[in-house]
């Protein structure tokens, strides 16, 4: 059980998001970084969907009211508990009150905090994901703040679960994988690097960097769009969709991102770089095999850490 | 087969889209594609299009094209789809309607007049949760979209733009063109369905004065 005492930039619940509603123009939401949180799950013993805290740039501050068992992946924001670092890709005992801290960004943009049972909001449209435009899903439908209480479902034997060790966190390169769609991916988007705007949030990256112009307007009536799918809208800076992108969208689409590659989006906060790269369907197909195959990988038991950790140190 | 264009879009989509001309015929045409592939297949139609998702690891690009390409083989002349129609009053005062109307050559009352003349068909569901895309609008009711967006309009806008009438589920950005305003609740997440309208529905407006 933790109480939130500062929620940093944004800290929101969230699961691997709601299919099935996109018809309703509902979004498929859930984790930014999905890989981080199916192996947070795995990490404390939870199903892949169970529900994580999203913890996005540094600034989380949580006090511990239970001992608790926590996992941690995806971005190292220098998580501490009572003052002792609490490295990321394992599962951690909390052995009572104390303060669990985000205090640096080492590395990336979010992490992923997994507590052993899951966290306990009641289901929205199927899921647990915050959707904040919706103003639903998570608690209450928005963003965690300061004074709100987060309770995990029961787990059962908590000692079973600590001192686990995620053999190999996904790839996290800088650079997304690029398949073009009706036409080739515009040189351009290949040539530059990017930087993320200080517009971007879990709809999409809005990118800037030289001036696209594409040939054609490639207009459509909207139609179906998912994250990965890179937008032109007319100011000519693409936009590459995240979780929260809605369902259909009517710019035309310069490319899309392989799904394998969308961990690594998610990592990047503005102001940071991205470099796109061309790959094939073939590669892309492979690159999904691999991840999957990674995510569904065995969990290490580490057991002198899991003795030290039922030690209390 | 000359009417579609088959793309894929990513290693794990695909976007099956209708050049016919006619818009109304092509979201036919569309919503009968995806309820053909539904069964199989994670769809969703929009106004023209329908995009297929599936697992690589399980299916091929080749495999869902051919898949898709086999029902609209089969697919004839679809009828047009047998929804609900739903009573929609509205209050029209929008902030734009004057100038709409303007911008159309019509008097205020003569777009409210054209406007509840006839149900028009829900098209498809998106832009927001439950933000309906109603239409297609006749020549006479098409206007192209703001030249400036808005960035919030009220819930419950009723708005044209582009050949379509649609309104605001809740408090969002936009750039159509509002010409009224209604109470009823389009989405809530709570219901089942969430959305009030599904695709092939069709929308009868009618002027309220409360």
């Amino acid at each position: 059980m933790l109480r939130v005492i500062s929620a940093g930039a944004l800290c929101t619940i969230q699961d691997l998001g709601r299919t099935g509603y996109q018809r309703f123009g509902v979004p498929l939401g859930g984790a930014m970084d999905r890989a981080a949180c199916v192996i947070a799950n795995r990490l404390v013993g939870n199903p892949p969907d169970a529900a994580c805290l999203e913890i996005t740039g540094p600034g989380a501050v949580f006090e511990v009211l239970a001992p608790c068992v926590i996992a941690l992946a995806g971005a190292d924001l220098g998580a501490t508990f009572r003052g002792r670092a609490l490295p990321p890709w394992m599962a951690h005992y909390l052995a009572g009150r104390g303060e669990l801290a985000f205090e640096g960004r080492r590395w990336g943009a979010r992490a992923y905090l997994a507590l052993a049972g899951g966290i306990d909001v009641p289901p929205v449209l199927g899921a647990r994901s915050t959707y904040l435009p919706g103003e639903f899903g998570g608690l209450a439908g928005r963003a965690l703040r300061s004074g709100d209480v987060i309770t995990a479902q029961p787990a059962g034997d908590l000692a079973r679960r600590v001192g686990r060790i995620w053999p190999t966190p996904p790839d996290y390169a800088p650079q997304v994988r690029l398949l073009p769609f009706d036409g080739p991916v515009p040189n351009v988007l290949i040539a530059h690097a990017w930087r993320v705007g200080t517009q971007s949030n879990r709809i999409g990256l809005r990118l800037s960097g030289p001036q696209i112009e594409i040939d054609q307007p490639r207009a459509r009536d909207s139609f179906g769009v998912f994250p990965g799918v890179i937008q032109l809208p007319p100011d000519g800076q693409p936009i590459l969709l995240t979780a929260d992108a809605q369902p259909t969208g009517g710019y035309p689409v310069i490319a899309i991102a392989i799904q394998a590659d969308l961990h690594r989006v998610a990592q990047v906060l503005p102001g940071d770089a991205l470099r796109f790269v061309p790959t094939t369907f073939e590669e892309a197909v492979d690159a999904w095999r691999r991840l999957q195959a990674l995510l569904a990988s065995p969990v290490e038991e580490d057991e002198g850490m899991a003795l030290a950790a039922r030690a209390g140190g | 087969m000359k009417d579609w264009r088959i793309l894929p879009m990513g290693e794990a989509a695909v976007l099956a889209e209708c050049a016919l001309a006619d818009v109304a015929a092509a979201n036919a045409h569309a919503h009968a594609l995806a309820d053909a592939l539904g069964t199989a297949f994670d769809v969703l139609p929009a106004i023209r299009s329908v995009l297929i998702r599936f697992d690589p690891l399980h299916r091929t690009t080749a495999q869902v094209i051919a898949a898709i390409e086999a029902q609209i083989a089969q697919l004839g002349t679809p009828e047009p789809p047998k929804g609900r129609i739903v009573t929609i009053p509205v209050r029209y005062d929008g902030p734009d309607l004057e100038e709409a109307a303007h911008s159309l050559g019509l008097s205020a009352d003569e777009l409210i007049r054209r406007h509840t003349a006839q149900p028009w068909r829900v098209l498809m569901i998106g832009f927001a949760p439950g933000f309906p895309y109603i239409g297609p609008l006749p020549p006479a009711l098409t206007l192209p979209r703001r030249a400036t967006p808005r960035p919030a309009v009220p819930a419950g806008s009723v708005a044209i733009a582009a050949g379509f009438t649609g309104i605001y589920p809740a408090r969002l950005p936009g750039g159509w063109h509002l010409i009224g305003q209604t109470d009823v609740v389009l989405f809530d997440p709570q219901r089942t369905p969430p959305a009030l309208l599904s695709a092939g529905d069709e929308v009868q407006f009618v002027a309220c004065c409360a």
